[in-house]
């Protein structure tokens, strides 16, 4: 590890002077469950830490009639201990209690899964069938992303220099939907995903699709929003016809590679498998 | 958890009960000291750079920005060493070339793995050391890796080393150099004779990936080279006694130079028995006069340590309708790693060991390719070849229709058989495990439920005695301190102590074992090959013994009789004539004790046992999983390990020690493997991506401690550390079998695997 520089910022406007004072080796930190282990294996050229989970906006969880908003550096156990999450987003326990392991997760936020951009993450599939909306700050003013246009590349996202993630909202729950995440690993605890995925999904008094959304990850450059498997799901019964064709469609857009975490056939097939689980999981939360 | 002594062991007062480790209170709250935590006046920091290729010639060295660097005090390369003979040297478990032992801690003119050490620096502090590693400019010229062990055999497959030719049967070399180091073979019987008896045969080829011992603590290494020339090492390591051979024959020193202080150790599982860090401390302090400590990260040790072998096996066996065993052949090809010695002799000798199959054939293969140089693993080489032979076994006995326990029952290697090796056996607990087994609850059990499974495999492994030695100090408060020369994995402070005292008729809580460096105990062989209960224990014995001799003397010293008048008690009494009044004289330990400095002083038992015999050990584990049809996921459900522990001195860490090896046996079957690019780049270094078991992923283990005591041992110990390991991967694979239909012919039988061999086809 080379020897770094940490800073505590309290407010936004402290942290982007922190930043661009640091330059290229400034980099923001919550819970530093990723920085801190790249910086010791010095897979990133870190100088600075710029720690922002002090500031007020950037910790907690607001719940109002429009929807919900966590900030960026709030740890995952505050987001699965809260009683609103678990019984209005337990899509978000399903995340949060799964990325890395419970220590971990006394740290780690989902702020700083989405800005880790790995393509494997466990929470950023969730947060793209909620339709969260990332706020980021930075020197040239505050603007918000569609979460599934944030992630660029694996380990890069849309965040210019000097920018960083303040909070996400979710837009509140229509009655009738349902969301599940799952995740794939060998093991029983401490993996990364195989393949993941997420589906929410709205359904009708008749039992049909009336809205959805599927996300699946590991199988691309990016977590996916898979719109060929909501487009199969919408407006049709839940039969095994439908899933099997919304499951296709997430096997149709995978893309994966084959590393020491899985083929690129396993890969595509458990796009499929977990695009199923998901949906049956996703509507019985839904009735 | 029974607590109670088992019937064998309710003759003992001490053996056979639950005495709570002499190490606990230490290591729960950490104030036991491990390599890492050493700190000593001026102690330098050092690094290694390692090769990022995995077969390539150095061309150059240039370390000379490294040395200019601020807070750099010396870099050194393989030539800073004195130049290594061309002999070979004990390394605890065997012996090697010491050339080659060298050339793994540090390469030479080649490097032969990705992660091989190339250049070693010492600076002020660990920063300085990692940025010195980046200023240090090696030309590679890159060679073509050999990654398997079929390519390596290969005519015309790239060589490792030139000067290698294979070692054959006869003794004699191949002519042309070869990868493959050596030929080894048992036989027994005609072979083909044997088939033709057969009704049915089974050949099965099977391959399996290398596995790592996953000890949580990281290598260490801390050397001092002192003015006056000694060198002092502070490592974590198996066998102190063997560092200091192999550091010695390696820096030239005569083994008096050197003294070893074994630290307490976070695992080894024979992985701690080679040296890597220590003669690279011992040079760098030696360069600059300070203590050096080097550290592995995780990433290092699994790049760069020893994990067991990689194979390709194939096994063919024949048996008649009854399930008679006729003919059983054996091909075992095992990856050695860089340099010469896999563990495949070891797993020949055991492949077929457990039965009295009357023809044999067993071939070995030692084959080097450019991966890291293999070490010992528990029960070194057996877990792949009974993987082998045991997976074949169960594929008979689902085509004859038999049960698989029972056919194991009407072939056993029972007492008076001998194996294919030479090995004759005694005293053996293999039908008793088998036979506990098929009344173990679980086996009676029923299996229900869909895509479910059970298997049953049975395990053997030889063990192994060796040198031994023990003091001990009888106190003025009547306790013993006992004094050591085994690193204690495995609770061996307690089971050796524990033996003491049963011999002296004392409790266990009045023997204060301590492990200490090899300037103050004599010498003192690895822990391992299951060996420091059976041999510690018997030096403590003969330690202990010698201890009552010079009490029963001193006692007729003090009472003016003749020393054969006397006698020491198994109740720790010493009993001596009656008086002239005719009163008994007797004394008991604890009093005559307090007499000791007054009546010609203290009294110091010893013993250095060296011995060539060992206790086989035997064992049968069952297994239940569940298969996940859609994800190839496997989840073990249940498992009973039966075991025959000789005698269990104490119970509880024998049960430790099997359900220990279930854990790593089903870590080998389900998931663990190195996983190398085609440039032998390994893709997987980090217990993220190397799966070993977690908690969440294992049952509780059900332990059947079998007690079929050796009688060549004073208290019929056998070892168990090792046989545990040995069942899990055929056990698992039988179930997975019975659960699915699918036999698999590959180590892990990861999800990914078992999808291949289901739903998604081979590569």
């Amino acid at each position: 590890m080379q020897a770094v520089k940490y800073a505590r910022a309290s407010s936004v406007e402290e942290a982007i002077s922190l930043l661009q004072e640091g330059g290229d080796g400034a980099r923001p930190l919550a819970g530093g469950t990723d920085v801190i282990v790249q910086a010791r294996e010095r897979t990133r050229d870190i100088s600075l830490f710029v720690d922002i989970k002090h500031i007020p906006e950037l910790i907690g969880i607001d719940h109002s009639a429009d929807g919900l908003t966590i900030g960026a550096a709030t740890p995952c156990y505050q987001i699965y201990g809260d009683d609103k999450i678990q019984s209005d987003y337990p899509i978000l326990v399903d995340s949060c209690s799964l990325i890395g392991g419970t220590a971990i997760q006394g740290r780690a936020s989902l702020g700083g899964n989405l800005c880790n951009s790995s393509p494997a993450a466990d929470g950023i599939p969730s947060l793209i069938v909620l339709e969260a909306q990332v706020e980021i700050a930075g020197p040239n003013g505050r603007r918000s992303v569609p979460v599934e246009d944030f992630c660029t590349a694996p380990g890069r996202n849309v965040l210019a220099a000097g920018e960083f993630v303040t909070k996400l909202t979710f837009p509140a729950p229509a009655g009738g939907s349902g969301a599940r995440f799952l995740r794939f690993i060998p093991r029983n605890e401490m993996d990364i995903a195989v393949t993941n995925a997420a589906t929410q999904l709205r359904l009708n008094g008749d039992g049909s699709v009336a809205w959805a959304r599927v996300s699946i990850g590991a199988v691309a450059p990016t977590p996916l929003l898979v719109a060929d498997a909501a487009a199969a799901l919408i407006g049709q019964p839940l039969s095994e016809q439908t899933i099997a064709a919304a499951a296709d469609a997430s096997r149709a857009a995978a893309n994966p590679i084959t590393d020491m975490r899985g083929s690129i056939r396993q890969r595509v097939h458990l796009a499929g498998v977990l695009t199923e689980r998901t949906i049956r999981q996703a509507a019985e939360r839904a009735a | 958890m029974v607590t109670a002594q088992s019937p064998e062991t309710e003759q003992y007062n001490v053996i056979g009960t639950r005495p709570i480790r002499p190490d606990g209170v230490d290591k729960v709250t950490g104030a036991a000291q491990y390599g890492a935590d050493l700190q000593l006046p001026g102690m330098l920091a050092g690094r290694v750079l390692r090769s990022p290729h995995a077969h390539a010639n150095i061309k150059s060295i240039d370390t000379s920005k490294a040395e200019a660097l601020d807070g750099v005090l010396a870099v050194v390369v393989n030539a800073d060493f004195p130049r290594a003979a061309d002999k070979d040297v004990d390394t605890g478990e065997g012996s090697a070339n010491l050339k080659w032992v060298l050339d793994n801690v540090i390469a030479s003119d080649k490097v032969l793995y990705k992660g091989h050490a190339v250049a070693a620096v010492a600076a002020t502090d660990h920063h300085i050391a990692e940025d010195a590693l980046e200023l240090i400019e090696v030309e590679y010229d890159l060679l073509t890796p050999v990654l398997d062990v079929r390519d390596a055999m290969v005519d015309g497959s790239p060589l490792l080393h030139d000067s290698l030719h294979t070692s054959e049967l006869d003794g004699s070399k191949s002519d042309s150099p070869s990868n493959t180091a050596s030929h080894l073979q048992f036989t027994k019987g005609e072979i083909d004779a044997g088939f033709d008896e057969a009704d049915v045969v089974i050949e099965r080829e099977f391959e399996t990936s290398m596995a790592h011992q996953g000890y949580i603590e990281t290598h260490n290494g801390t050397a001092y080279w002192r003015a006056d020339g000694t060198l002092d090492i502070y490592t974590s390591t198996q066998g102190a006694f063997p560092v200091r051979d192999q550091v010695s024959a390696l820096m030239q020193l005569s083994q008096s130079q050197v003294k070893v202080t074994p630290m307490e150790i976070g695992g080894g599982f024979g992985g701690k028995i080679p040296v890597y860090l220590e003669p690279l401390a011992a040079l760098l302090s030696q360069k600059t006069g300070r203590p050096v400590k080097l550290t592995m990260n995780r990433e290092e040790v699994l790049l760069a340590t020893g994990p067991t072998s990689g194979t390709y096996m194939r096994v063919r066996m024949g048996a008649k309708r009854d399930g008679t065993i006729t003919a059983a052949e054996v091909h075992l090809a095992f990856e050695a790693g860089a340099y010469p010695g896999s563990p495949v002799g070891a797993g020949a000798m055991c492949s077929l060991a457990p039965y009295d199959i009357p023809n044999q054939k067993i071939d070995g293969y030692d084959v080097v390719v450019n991966k890291p140089k293999t070490a010992a693993y528990r029960a070194p080489g057996a877990p792949q070849a009974e993987f082998a032979t045991e997976s074949v076994l169960n594929e008979l006995a689902e085509e004859l229709g038999l049960d698989p326990l029972e056919m194991r029952l009407s072939n056993a290697s029972v007492e008076g058989n001998t194996t294919a090796a030479g090995m004759p056996f005694g005293v053996i607990g293999n039908v008793d495990c088998m036979t506990a087994a098929q009344q173990s609850p679980h086996w009676q059990s029923e299996l229900e439920g869909p895509d479910r499974g059970r298997g049953v495999a049975q395990g053997f492994w030889f063990n192994i005695g060796f040198e031994s030695s023990a003091y001990g100090q009888v106190n003025g408060d009547g306790q013993v301190s006992l004094v050591l020369g085994s690193t204690d994995i495995g609770g061996t402070r307690a089971s050796i102590a524990m033996q003491l005292a049963e011999t002296l008729g004392i409790a266990a809580e009045d023997v204060h074992p301590q492990v200490v460096d090899t300037a103050s105990v004599g010498f003192t062989q690895v822990t391992g090959g299951s060996r420091t209960t059976f041999a510690g224990g018997w030096a403590a014995y003969e330690c202990a013994m010698d201890i009552r001799n010079q009490m029963a003397q001193r006692a007729a010293q003090i009472w003016e009789v003749d020393e054969d008048t006397v006698e020491y008690g198994d109740d720790a009494i010493i009993r001596g004539p009656a008086d002239e009044d005719g009163n008994p004289r007797e004394i008991s330990f604890k009093d005559l004790a307090a007499q000791l400095p007054t009546s010609g002083g203290h009294i110091v038992g010893r013993a250095d046992v060296n011995k060539t015999s060992s206790g086989p050990a035997f064992a049968t584990h069952i297994v239940d999983v569940e298969v996940d049809r859609d994800t190839g996921k496997v989840e073990i459900l249940r498992y009973t390990a039966v075991q025959d522990a000789g005698t269990a001195i104490h119970p509880a860490y024998v049960e430790g020690q099997m359900q220990g090896g279930v854990a790593q046996g089903v870590g080998m079957a389900l998931n663990e493997e190195y996983y190398y690019d085609e440039s032998g780049d390994l893709k997987n270094a980090s217990l993220l991506d190397y799966r070993m078991p977690t908690a969440l992923d294992l049952p509780m283990i059900e332990t059947n401690i079998v007690e079929v005591p050796n009688p060549g041992h004073p208290y019929g110990v056998r070892g168990v550390g090792e046989v545990p390991i040995i069942p899990p991967a055929p056990a698992v694979r039988a179930a997975i079998a019975n659960a699915i239909g699918v036999h698999m012919t590959e180590l892990p039988m990861s999800p990914r695997a078992i999808l291949e061999a289901t739903t998604l086809g081979g590569d």
